[in-house]
């Protein structure tokens, strides 16, 4: 009962942080390596606002972290991704160098050791089916399904996100109604940034803030994506249940030194069996030239 | 209102080298010649100099290994279409195999490290067969998990050494051995890919890159053609590995670093991905700037990752390519 | 034109997601004949393609050459057998010069263990056998049009660079995907003695075209899809008469 409690927990908590990479790269088509960096900068930013603005009210100094994460993310789209898009392999490296950056200069700048750490939202340890868990967890799991039926309820009624649907779905003929494709990018980037930063500031508190964990989200980011299908919801979704229970049931029978090895050899298992994911959309159409 | 544009054209001496007419005298000659002589020539008789500045030997050392590092990714990514972004995973697998050999199975140095080498690229290969089907993007993302993978596996499974890594591998015979294999080695690769890319084999491979369907409507399986240009690269990357561990006598989990994905990718798009030799100036550049910015500590891979950002935005067809362009042709501004 | 079906396609079907891009299509070539495959737009030619030399694999059916079965081989490997297929969206190797776009077919297993074109042609000769199988085909080697860069090649010779990228491969079959496309009335007249000389040569063309006109100067028999099921077989004339063939075009009853 323990795992499928844990698994649960675990696999929504990987969701979660995986909704921000998926989103902008259905929308966008990028890639963006940068997820990691931008999921510990609003850690970081965090932990800043809380211990050197004393006095300032919790919810609001998350307000303020997220929108700065947003601006941050929709800033490199408008300065430099702008200026390289469409070239896949130029868009992977600049992103994956621009994360690298902000994850070694955090690292320079100060952010060692074990000593980073967030407030939760509340402690104290609640009992389910005869196992006690936090409350932090539990609001981490809220807070990923209130997410995700946002989410939904955004892309599906709302102006703005049926103008990001539309232009993940056809690039051409959404802008050929008037959808702008550079806006919409910029947009989704801010979005998918303030969801790292939303993942960060919920699941943070359960640890301490260090860089490596900057480099595991993006591990596990690209980890989902693949499984689950590269622009497919449905797919993250499935896939992070998956790879969630795999890690809770390595954890539990061999070890926890091996919970990033099931990630990665789950990606490449993928890659052999079915490269373009669980629901992945892309591959049968590229053959068609 | 007057327009003015600009316009480029050919120098009067490069018109004059192409075809016949490029032995017709030596200041032809010397035209075509002259950049090449003076990297080879340049490069070999460094050594003598470092004798006046004996700490940048190891500097100068690793930074002709870097190059190697340079040229295989130019290779990959640039003729073939593979971005790989873990050319980490190869330095390791070449240095661990090295040091195996030599340490568990006493092997002396010369056999060591060309046996790490082949059966490194044999290893790199068959474990990158998996992502030959895939596009680009993909292939790039898996890529970049293959060294943390190894460094994982090797951690958990406390295999090889574990964190420790594996120690006492044997040094070079003698310095000038150590400085100069790896020069001569640089060298026979920079001019023999050069030449191999320019061969018929290597319009094929190129080929992938373009027009992959078209390659296969030719009755050619493109799967081995790009596991052919896997095995040249990291028969490039496994032999800097190999050098590597000798190098420092020992064999770690350092090998996989970072350092030694990111460098030559930076390497390749400061000194103009597409060229080859491009790749190897750019490391020239970044090794002996790294060593400078070694005083700034995690700092340093801010910056290359800003220099490598502000290149590939603004500038991304890299100094050699510019360079080039210098050499051969002029610009002037004429009249609409 | 002999007996011998070199080319069997029995029920293939192909769809993408809800798309039903070919149903239960059947049809036979015989050895050395053209044979054409006309339809409106979005009638699944190009799928039909794809799915015979093995760029799309079939939900269904089979395809078989000379009486082997080549359903859902994959593409390197059919075209080692001797089908060949031109690209209705050209993307020669832009970067070399016409003539070196053919060093990819030269390279191949198929046109080595052939020792080249015609005799002579092994390694360095590459070249030279390339430049040949381009004068052979039209384009003018006085001129230096060989050696002009792919990219900088008007589109009838481009399209004929094409086809020389199949002729290379010294192929049985040859699958042409709109070769007439984008071409003017010139360029066309000088593209038909090309074909004709390959029928001449022995090898079975299989033409997918909209340009009914050409079509009808060389074809020996057509086939017509629409929305992706055959709707006529015959002779040109017979299906050019069709009732159904002239509703796919045309949409009217009357005509």
């Amino acid at each position: 009962m323990e795992i499928i409690i844990y698994g649960v927990i675990n696999s929504i908590t990987l969701a979660l942080i995986s909704l921000g990479f998926t989103l902008v790269y259905s929308i966008s088509r990028l890639p963006n390596f940068a997820h990691g960096a931008l999921y510990i900068t609003t850690g970081y930013i965090t932990w800043l606002l809380v211990n050197k603005l004393e006095g300032f009210p919790f919810p609001f100094v998350i307000f303020i972290s997220i929108a700065i994460t947003c601006i941050i993310g929709a800033s490199i789209y408008r300065f430099i991704l702008i200026r390289i898009r469409g070239m896949e392999i130029s868009e992977i490296i600049a992103t994956y160098a621009i994360g690298l950056a902000i994850l070694e200069g955090l690292r320079w700048g100060g952010l060692r050791g074990m000593t980073f750490t967030l407030p939760t939202f509340s402690s104290g340890t609640v009992n389910i089916f005869g196992t006690n868990i936090d409350h932090q967890r539990l609001i981490v799991v809220g807070i990923g399904i209130c997410t995700f039926i946002l989410l939904y309820l955004f892309t599906h009624f709302n102006k703005i996100g049926l103008a990001l649907r539309g232009i993940a779905q056809d690039e051409r003929a959404a802008m050929m109604l008037g959808i702008d494709s550079d806006t919409t990018a910029i947009i989704s980037l801010a979005i998918g940034s303030g969801l790292a930063g939303l993942a960060a500031v919920v699941i943070l508190p359960l640890g301490n803030i260090i860089v490596e964990a900057g480099y595991n989200v993006l591990i596990f980011a690209i980890a989902v994506c693949v499984i689950g299908g590269l622009g497919s919801w449905a797919g993250t979704i499935l896939a992070s249940f998956i790879i969630g229970f795999a890690q809770i049931l390595t954890e539990v029978f061999l070890s926890s030194h091996y919970q990033m090895v099931v990630a990665l050899l789950a990606i490449i298992v993928t890659l052999l069996i079915k490269p373009s994911g669980i629901f992945g959309k892309q591959k049968e159409l590229e053959e068609r030239v | 209102m007057e327009m003015m544009r600009k316009e480029r054209i050919d120098r009067g001496i490069k018109v004059r080298t192409e075809g016949i007419y490029a032995i017709s005298s030596y200041r032809e000659i010397l035209y075509l010649m002259g950049p090449r002589l003076l990297l080879i020539v340049g490069v070999l008789v460094l050594p003598l100099f470092l004798e006046l500045v004996p700490y940048w030997k190891r500097v100068i050392n690793i930074m002709f290994v870097y190059s190697l590092l340079a040229l295989a990714f130019d290779f990959l990514a640039n003729y073939v279409g593979l971005v790989c972004l873990g050319g980490a995973f190869f330095v390791g697998v070449g240095g661990y195999l090295s040091a195996v050999f030599n340490v568990y199975l006493h092997l002396p140095v010369y056999l060591s490290i060309p046996l790490a080498t082949i059966f490194g690229a044999v290893f790199c290969t068959i474990t990158v067969l998996p992502c030959m089907p895939l596009r680009g993007v993909y292939f790039a993302i898996v890529t970049l998990m293959y060294p943390l993978l190894a460094t994982r596996v090797i951690e958990a499974l406390n295999i090889l050494g574990g964190t420790n890594g594996i120690t006492g591998v044997d040094s070079f015979p003698h310095e000038y051995a150590e400085q100069y294999v790896i020069i001569i080695v640089m060298l026979l690769f920079l001019f023999g890919m050069r030449r191999f890319v320019n061969q018929d084999i290597g319009l094929v491979i190129r080929g992938v890159k373009d027009n992959d369907q078209a390659v296969r409507a030719s009755g050619i399986s493109v799967t081995y053609m790009k596991s052919l240009a896997v095995f040249i690269a990291s028969f490039m990357c496994c032999f800097g590995g190999a050098y590597i561990a000798h190098l420092y006598m020992w064999a770690g989990l350092s090998l996989f670093a970072l350092d030694f994905s990111i460098i030559p990718i930076a390497s390749v798009v400061i000194g103009g991905g597409g060229t080859l030799v491009g790749a190897a100036i750019g490391s020239f550049i970044l090794v002996p700037l790294s060593e400078f910015l070694r005083f700034f500590g995690t700092f340093r891979i801010v910056i290359y990752c800003a220099a490598l950002t502000a290149f590939i935005v603004l500038k991304s067809e890299g100094l050699m390519v510019y360079l080039q362009r210098k050499y051969h042709q002029f610009e002037r501004w004429v009249r609409v | 034109m002999n007996d011998d079906i070199i080319i069997s396609v029995k029920e293939i079907s192909k769809s993408f997601g809800g798309l039903k891009a070919l149903m239960d299509v059947s049809f036979d070539v015989h050895a050395g004949e053209i044979y054409g495959i006309i339809g409106p737009n979005g009638s699944g030619k190009t799928t039909l393609i794809n799915c015979i030399t093995g760029f799309i694999k079939p939900n269904a059916g089979h395809v078989s050459f000379k009486g082997h079965n080549i359903t859902n081989m994959p593409p390197h490997k059919i075209a080692h057998m001797g089908i060949t297929r031109t690209f209705q969206i050209m993307r020669p190797y832009y970067s070399l010069p016409a003539y070196k776009n053919l060093i990819v077919p030269l390279w191949s297993p198929r046109a080595r263990k052939a020792g080249g074109w015609r005799g002579g042609g092994k390694h360095g000769d590459r070249d030279t056998v390339a430049v040949d199988i381009l004068e052979e085909i039209g384009f003018e080697r006085d001129s230096r049009v060989p050696y002009k860069l792919a990219s900088s090649l008007p589109t009838g010779y481009q399209k004929r660079l094409e086809l020389a990228r199949c002729i290379a491969l010294r192929p049985e079959v040859i699958f042409c995907d709109e070769v007439f496309s984008g071409l003017s009335m010139s360029e066309i007249a000088s593209m038909l003695p090309l074909i004709e000389k390959l029928k001449m040569d022995g090898i079975t063309l299989i033409m997918v075209e909209h340009r009914l006109r050409e079509l009808f100067r060389v074809a020996d028999r057509v086939m017509a899809l629409n929305f992706g099921e055959k709707i006529a077989e015959g002779n040109y004339s017979e299906v050019i008469e069709d009732k159904r063939v002239k509703e796919a075009y045309l949409g009217s009853e009357e005509v």
